[in-house]
C-alpha cells in the first residue's frame, strides 16, 4: 500500500444477496482531491459508495481510510473516522426540523464547542437553512434538502465526503452552486470528495480525477480535465 | 351534578394510568414498529418484583423503585434476548412472539407466586377527600396524577430537548441515515424498549391496587383499554396516547357510573371498533403519509 491516498480501495467485491455488483474495485483518492465516479445507470456507482461506508458489507477486498483498514468498523463509527456519506436521495429526515437534522450530524462529537461552531458555519454557508431552522425536513424544496444534507455532513467536519448524485432533481443553477461549493471546501479546508454522478459534464467540471465505471468495474481513471476534453476518451468511455 | 363531577375526576384518574400505559405502547411502536402485546404481562411481572421487595423490606417505596428498575431492565432484556432475533418481514411475527411472551411470563409468575390474588398496597389513602360536602379525589388519585404528569413531561422533555432524545427519534424515523451520522441505532432501540417498559411498570404499579389486586392476569383488561387509548390517539403520537388515555378513562367512568360496570369492557371494544372503522390512523394521525 502506497499510503499516498486518503482513501485506498483494493479488490473490493460487494453485492446484494450473493450476486456481486462490484467485481474487484481498485481506487485511490488523494488527499484534498475531488474524484468523480461516472458511468451509466447500473454501473455500480451507488453500490460502491454503500460498500465504502459499510451500509453494504463488502464480500471481499479492503477499504483503507487515512491508513486505517475499515474492515470490521461499524457503520456508526465511520463518521468518527472522518467519513461522511450523503446517501442516495439525500437522507433528510422529514420528521425532524432543519435544526435537528443539522445537530444530528454533530451529536457524536465530544468537542461540543466545535460542534456548535460547525453548526454556525453551516448556517452561514447556507443562508436559506438559517431562515427555515424550525421547518420540518419534508417541508423543504429539493435545493434546500440538498443544502441540508450537505450541511449535515459538514457539521461532522469530515475528511472524506461521499456524495451520491448531488445533481439529481435539481435545477442547473443549483447544481452549479453545489459544484462550486465543493471546490471552495476543497480549497479552503482540504476536504476530499468522492462523488458519484449521472450528470457527467458537471461532475467532470468540478472534479480533479475522473473515474469511469461500467458493469461493476472501473474501466478507466484519468485526470478529469483530460476525460472532459479528450474527444477520443469521451467517445470510448462516456459515449458523447 | 356531584355525581358527574365525581365520575369525571375518577375517569381522569383512571385515564391518567391508561395514558401512561398507552404511552408505553406508542414508544415501542415508534421505535420498533411493534405493538407490544406483552406490555401488560411485563408490567405485572415488575409489580410482583415490587411485592417481593416490599414484603422483604416493609417499604412501599423500595418496592415501587424496584418495579421501575425491573421495568427498565426487563424491557431491555426483551429487546436484546427476544425481539432482536424476530424476523420483521411479516408484521405478524413480533405479535405472535409477544403473545408467546405473555404466556411465558404469566406461567412463570403463576409458578412462582401462585394464582391467588395478592394484596397490593398504596402509599396514600384511597378514601376520597370531600370538598364542600362532595366527594372528589383521594390522596392516591393525586399521587397517580402527579406520577403520570412527571413521566409525561419527563419523556416529552427527553425526546424534544435532549441529545439522546434526538438520537432516539432519528433512529426510529431513519435508521440507515442515523447510522451514517454516528447514531448507535441498536442501542437507541434497546433504550426505547427499556423506557417503554419502565413506563409500563409505573402504570402497573399505579393501577393494580385500584383493581382486584396482584394476579398474573391483573393487567389483561387494562391492556385492552390502554391499547384502545393508543389506537384512539394514533399509535404514532405520544400526545395522542395521553389524550386517548384520558378519553378512555372518562368513557369507562361514565359508562360504569351511569350504565353499570358490566358494560365497560363492551364500551371499550365499541370505541376501538369505531375508531378503527372511522379513523384508523387515530385522532392525532400525522397529516403527511409516512413511508413505511
Amino acid at each position: 500500500m502506497s499510503g499516498e491516498g486518503l482513501l485506498e480501495v483494493r479488490d473490493l467485491v460487494a453485492g446484494y444477496g450473493g450476486a456481486p455488483v462490484l467485481h474487484g474495485i481498485d481506487l485511490t483518492v488523494p488527499r484534498g482531491a475531488i474524484a468523480a465516479v461516472v458511468g451509466a445507470n447500473g454501473a455500480g456507482k451507488t453500490t460502491l459508495l454503500r460498500a465504502l461506508s459499510g451500509m453494504l458489507r463488502p464480500a471481499a477486498g479492503r477499504v483503507v481510510l487515512a491508513g486505517e483498514d475499515l474492515r470490521g468498523v461499524a457503520v456508526e463509527q465511520l463518521v468518527r473516522r472522518g467519513m461522511a456519506h450523503v446517501p442516495e436521495g439525500r437522507g433528510v429526515v422529514g420528521e425532524l426540523t432543519v435544526d435537528e437534522n443539522l445537530r444530528l450530524g454533530g451529536l457524536w462529537r465530544r468537542d461540543r464547542a466545535d460542534a456548535a461552531r460547525a453548526l454556525d458555519e453551516v448556517y452561514q454557508l447556507f443562508e436559506p437553512l438559517a431562515r427555515r431552522r424550525r421547518h420540518l425536513g419534508h417541508q423543504l424544496s429539493g435545493g434546500e434538502r440538498q443544502m441540508l444534507a450537505l450541511g449535515r455532513a459538514l457539521v461532522a467536519r469530515p475528511r472524506l465526503l461521499l456524495l451520491d448524485e448531488p445533481s439529481l432533481g435539481l435545477a442547473p443553477r443549483v447544481v452549479a452552486q453545489t459544484m462550486a461549493l465543493l471546490r471552495r471546501l476543497r480549497d479552503g479546508t482540504g476536504l476530499t470528495v468522492l462523488l458519484v454522478e449521472q450528470n457527467v459534464r458537471s461532475a467532470l467540471s468540478v472534479a480533479d480525477q475522473g473515474v469511469v465505471m461500467s458493469l461493476g468495474r472501473i474501466v478507466t481513471t484519468a485526470p478529469a480535465a483530460r476525460l472532459r476534453d479528450d474527444a477520443d476518451l469521451r467517445h470510448a468511455y462516456l459515449g458523447f | 351534578m356531584d355525581r358527574f363531577v365525581f365520575l369525571t375526576l375518577d375517569g381522569l384518574s383512571r385515564g391518567a394510568v391508561l395514558a401512561a400505559f398507552a404511552l408505553a405502547l406508542v414508544l415501542i411502536w415508534r421505535a420498533a414498529r411493534i405493538v407490544n402485546f406483552a406490555q401488560g404481562a411485563m408490567a405485572v411481572a415488575t409489580a410482583y418484583v415490587a411485592y417481593s421487595v416490599s414484603a422483604a423490606t416493609g417499604s412501599y417505596w423500595l418496592g415501587f423503585l424496584a418495579a421501575l428498575v425491573a421495568g427498565l431492565l426487563l424491557g431491555a432484556a426483551v429487546d436484546l434476548v427476544v425481539m432482536r432475533f424476530v424476523d420483521h418481514a411479516s408484521p405478524l411475527n413480533p405479535v405472535i412472539v409477544a403473545l408467546g411472551l405473555v404466556l411465558l411470563i404469566q406461567a412463570v409468575l403463576g409458578m412462582a407466586y401462585g394464582s391467588e390474588f395478592l394484596p397490593a398496597g398504596t402509599p396514600f389513602s384511597r378514601n376520597p377527600l370531600t370538598v364542600g360536602g362532595a366527594a372528589v379525589l383521594s390522596p392516591y388519585d393525586l399521587f397517580v396524577f402527579a406520577a403520570v404528569a412527571v413521566v409525561v413531561v419527563g419523556l416529552a422533555w427527553t425526546f424534544t430537548r435532549t441529545a439522546v432524545g434526538l438520537r432516539m427519534r432519528a433512529a426510529a424515523f431513519a435508521p440507515e441515515v442515523s447510522r451514517l451520522l454516528g447514531v448507535n441505532v441498536g442501542g437507541m432501540l434497546t433504550l426505547g424498549w427499556a423506557l417503554a417498559s419502565g413506563v409500563g411498570a409505573l402504570a402497573g404499579m399505579l393501577v393494580i391496587p385500584t383493581e382486584l389486586g396482584l394476579h398474573p392476569h391483573a393487567m389483561d383488561l387494562v391492556f385492552v383499554s390502554a391499547f384502545t387509548a393508543a389506537v384512539v390517539g394514533g399509535l404514532d403520537s405520544p400526545p395522542g396516547a395521553v389524550v386517548g388515555g384520558l378519553a378512555v378513562g372518562l368513557l369507562l367512568s361514565y359508562v360504569s357510573g351511569y350504565a353499570g360496570s358490566d358494560l365497560t369492557p363492551l364500551a371499550v371494544l365499541v370505541l376501538l371498533l369505531a375508531v378503527l372503522l372511522i379513523r384508523p390512523g387515530g385522532l392525532f394521525a400525522p397529516v403527511a403519509a409516512r413511508r413505511v
